[in-house]
């Protein structure tokens, strides 16, 4: 298990710095950068990045600074725009609001769409089965960009039930989380109940059916840990779609995440904060990728680590 | 009254391009620690009437007619009333034990629920009854390796655990259904002594299902031979070996291979099963039969005794199958199409074909 | 979303046919006529290709004009109406969303279609000299992919798109080249079982050139899970630029997208001018529908399976 870990992050982390070192020299090489000097920065930022970056050493020195910031201390240095404001500041606001929602709407599609979808496989051919099949199909043509305008015209506009946009109590929670939420659970709902109809007609199936189990414990025992693994290797892409569409709940909602930053950033070509954003996605990605792994390790033993 | 009697028993899978009918009116009285051997290719029919009687067909099987298992109707018979009889008083050893074992499950697990279940023991006691019958079956080291994951055991050990699996509850009736196809030569005789030693040592009733007539000749008493869904010929082993009174049961006996008679050319059946979407009107095996009549294409013959224990279908006059050695006819070359059928006919019924792939 | 074991059950059974030495693509035809949803998709996919290309010559306005009538007033004016030649009305700035509409179908249409082409060319071509050459350069090609995958993509899009300029081309080339790595990974893996077949032994045994067994067995092999691939990749690309197009970083003015038209109607639906948004989405969604549906026939006529 802990070599097996150690394999993992023997990929994982030169990804990472591949991306910070790639990130850095778009940053170095973008028209209109810091570097460039074709852009006039304001006095106080050019200081703040010299102090950082030492603007006069050599590419490869200003490379080393930049990864050693991240990885020793955790710094992503000074945004290009805001004098008195650090990357770091602009993450630290906005990241607990992003992990929230984020966080509820990933159990939600995770709890919602596997219980959608063993209902859906367990009562095949069903009103059931076709509700849940074509609501996963509908929502498939409902990304988070097209609910979003949606949910606000009918739970504000025309029932006017929820805040359309801010960030405060639980309340305001509910319309981000359906949002990011809905296109997810219906790519869930599907991949689970094919899996399931899958595993249901296996031969160990049969065999635990031939014990005389009763059809619940056949499920839950016996046959929801197999189905349960494409389900989890669809986590892996998932997350990140889920952080990409975290951007446009952060737009459209104003709830303040870091996709709003990243969003202002992509349209001052504040790279810095760009480039700390994006590298925090990677690493993150990174990471759930890893303990999908484990999971995915622990639920089939023939894995070996 | 028997254990077992099957009584007209159909069974019919509905698919898109029609349905498919696997079994055919089949009668079956089984006693009380009698052995039973079931031949017949792939496809005729022969595992779908064991499923069919457990209630494990496939979602698209339906199966009609009556089973009654020590005077209780158990053909569709509700899940409460089927699930006191699984594994408790019919058990079954499947054909592939390498899918047919949990393979997320440790052994342990696996085979302790069936007596939590039907024996109502703690985890401690079904775990150490499991390992007791895992040791009946010959599994050495018992104790530890009841800890390990089917995939972690050899095929032929794998067998051994599904055996001892369906053993747990000491059931009144064991069904194995090709339980030695996928394993090597040398293991399949040990398999095959074990099982016959353990019917002894349980007094249990089997069913041996299998389409290697060597399997039967060794084990059984009394021998039924199906093809196309229905029973061609049923007698004691001796008699259906020394005087096989229906051409398939000839074609099959011919068709294995003997060290005894060195020189003999090594007869295959010539064709291929049938269509069972599209099933002939007259009887399944006249396509193939070395002894066509007109009447074959016909009329299905039903099953008649001819001799003491004795039953066959066939038009044919029992001399004429006899005298045998009447040239097999020149059958032309089967076309793509009928092969076609065939696959499909495996590909329709998903339970026998999900491990193929 | 695509169904990566699907897709592995369609590579398999794909080069499962090859072996039994029958074409699939007959058998997939009849199954594929059978398939309404799938045949009703096709035509609506086909009306809107209509739509895009003459959507024009309908167009009483054209789509940068602004009809001075409505502007300031399109909340009350501007509503759809066949007198004033605004099929589908107007949008704030008192643009013709008819023929803005057509512009934006255009757009995401080319946009889905070449990204997808640019994909699964990439895709099909990494994939396959992976799987064909193998060896250690198949590891460090395929290791290469795994790196890759683990990279937010559309950060990355978004950040080349600020870097490099906001041009259509660049949209392009950064939607494709981002989504030929599952492409890839699929194709090499049925390359893989494809080179050990013992067909494809004879065949090298008996002296047929490389480039004629690559022909001859292999391409029409990954045939049928590429025209899969691809169909579904389509409404994924499309989704991808409406998305970054509905920030606001997509294509610029006057050029325009169903992204960018969704986000406009989105942002001016509480004055009351419904219609900005409900045009756009009707296109957006019945086009992705119909992609959705067509691919999944195609896959389940090559590969039929009770799901």
């Amino acid at each position: 298990m802990f070599g097996f870990i150690l394999r993992r992050l023997a990929v994982a982390i030169p990804t990472l710095l591949l991306l910070i070192v790639l990130s850095f020299l778009l940053m170095y090489a973008a028209p209109g950068g810091p570097f460039t000097q074709e852009r006039a920065l304001p006095p106080q930022v050019l200081a703040n990045l010299n102090a950082k970056y030492g603007l006069d050493d050599p590419l490869w020195r200003q490379i080393v600074n930049y990864v050693w910031g991240i990885v020793a201390h955790f710094d992503f240095g000074p945004s290009f725009i805001y004098p008195d404001r650090s990357v770091n500041q602009i993450i630290a606001a906005g990241f607990p609001i992003t992990l929230t929602y984020g966080g509820i709407a990933f159990v939600v599609a995770v709890a919602v769409g596997v219980s959608l979808g063993v209902t859906a496989a367990i009562r095949q051919n069903t009103w059931l089965d076709y509700c849940a099949v074509g609501l996963s199909i509908g929502a498939q043509v409902l990304p988070n960009f097209v609910m979003a305008p949606i949910l606000v015209l009918v739970f504000t506009l025309w029932l006017g039930w929820l805040p359309g946009g801010g960030w405060g109590g639980p309340i305001f929670w509910i319309m981000p989380v359906i949002a990011l939420s809905t296109s997810f659970m219906a790519s869930i709902a599907r991949i689970t109940r094919s899996s399931m109809l899958e595993v249901l007609s296996s031969n160990h199936i049969r065999t635990a059916r031939a014990k005389g189990l009763p059809e619940r414990a056949v499920i839950l025992r016996h046959a929801l840990k197999p189905a349960m693994l494409p389900v989890i290797s669809y986590l892996g892409p998932a997350f990140v779609t889920m952080i990409t569409g975290s951007v446009v709940v952060d737009m459209y909602f104003s709830t303040g995440g870091i996709g709003r930053s990243f969003v202002d950033s992509a349209l001052n070509r504040d790279y810095a904060v760009m480039m700390g954003i994006t590298i925090l996605v990677g690493a993150l990605t990174i990471l759930f990728s890893l303990v999908v792994d484990l999971l995915y390790a622990w639920i089939d033993p023939k894995i070996r680590y | 009254m028997s254990l077992l009697e099957i009584r007209d028993l159909n069974v019919r899978f509905a698919t898109t391009d029609g349905e498919v009918s696997a079994v055919n009116g089949i009668n079956l009285d089984l006693e009380r620690g009698a052995t039973l051997g079931i031949v017949g290719e792939s496809g005729s029919g022969k595992s779908q009437l064991s499923f069919a009687l457990m209630g494990l067909l496939a979602r698209n099987g339906r199966a009609t007619g009556s089973v009654r298992f020590d005077g209780t109707e158990i053909l569709n018979a509700p899940p409460a009333v089927l699930n006191k009889i699984r594994a408790r008083r019919i058990a079954m050893v499947f054909q592939d034990p390498m899918t047919s074992l949990n393979p997320y499950m440790r052994v342990s697990d696996q085979m302790a629920e069936v007596l939590m279940l039907h024996k109502g023991m703690g985890k401690a006691q079904a775990v150490a009854e499991s390992a007791t019958m895992l040791d009946a079956v010959k599994i050495p080291d018992a104790k530890g390796r009841i800890r390990l994951y089917p995939h972690e055991f050899s095929g032929g050990m794998r067998q051994r655990v599904m055996i001892a699996m369906a053993l747990l509850c000491r059931p009144d009736l064991l069904i194995a259904d090709e339980p030695t196809t996928a394993l090597d030569v040398t293991v399949q005789a040990q398999i095959m002594e074990l099982l016959a030693d353990l019917q002894r040592d349980f007094g249990m009733a089997m069913v041996l299902i299998t389409h290697d007539l060597g399997v039967i000749a060794g084990s059984a008493e009394r021998v039924m031979v199906m093809y196309g869904g229905r029973v061609m010929e049923r007698a004691s082993v001796d008699p259906l070996f020394a005087d096989p009174a229906h051409p398939y049961t000839q074609g099959l006996l011919a068709a294995i291979p003997r060290v005894d008679q060195k020189g003999d050319k090594l007869s295959a059946i010539p064709g291929s099963p049938p269509n069972m979407t599209h099933p002939p009107a007259g009887c399944p095996f006249a396509p193939r039969c070395a002894y066509p009549l007109a009447i074959c294409q016909q009329v299905m013959p039903p099953l008649q005794g001819f001799a003491p224990g004795r039953e066959r279908a066939c038009h044919v006059e029992i001399e004429v199958v006899r005298a045998g050695h009447a040239p097999l006819p020149d059958l032309p070359e089967p076309a793509a199409a009928d092969l076609d059928e065939a696959q499909q006919l495996s590909d329709l019924i998903p339970e026998e074909s999900a491990h193929d792939r | 979303m695509i169904d990566s074991q699907q897709m592995q059950s369609l590579a398999a059974r794909m080069s499962e046919t090859e072996v039994k030495g029958r074409s699939p693509w007959a058998d997939a035809r009849r199954r594929f006529r059978r398939n309404k949803a799938a045949m009703v998709s096709l035509c609506v996919l086909a009306l809107v290709a209509l739509f895009a290309i003459f959507g024009n010559t309908l167009a009483v306005w054209s789509n940068e004009e602004m009809d001075f009538n409505v502007i300031g007033q399109a909340a009350q004016l501007g509503a759809p109406s066949l007198e004033n030649g605004h099929y589908f009305g107007t949008d704030d700035l008192g643009r013709d969303l008819f023929s803005r509409t057509v512009q934006g179908t255009q757009v995401s249409l080319m946009v889905g279609l070449i990204g997808a082409a640019i994909a699964v060319i990439v895709g099909t071509l990494y994939g396959a000299t992976a799987g064909y050459v193998g060896g250690r350069t198949d590891a460090i090609m395929m290791r290469t992919v795994d790196i890759l995958l683990a990279i937010p993509y559309m950060f990355v899009l978004i950040l080349l798109l600020v870097v490099f300029g906001r041009s259509l081309s660049m949209l392009f080339l950064g939607i494709g080249l981002i989504s030929w790595l599952e492409m890839s990974r699929i194709v090499r893996g049925q390359t893989l079982s494809l080179k050990n077949r013992e067909f494809i032994e004879a065949a090298r045994a008996t002296g047929v050139p490389a480039w004629k067994i690559i022909l001859r067995h292999i391409v029409p092999n990954l045939l049928g899970v590429v025209a899969v691939y691809a169909t579904l990749l389509v409404p994924l690309m499309i989704l991808s630029e409406s998305f970054i197009s509905f920030l606001g970083l997509g294509v610029q003015e006057p050029l325009t997208s169903w992204g960018a038209l969704i986000s406009e109607g989105a942002g001016t639906m509480n004055y009351g001018t419904l219609w900005q948004l409900a045009f756009p989405l009707f296109f957006f969604c019945i086009t992705l529908f119909a992609f959705f549906f067509v691919g999944d026939g195609l896959r389940d006529a090559l590969d039929p399976k009770d799901r």
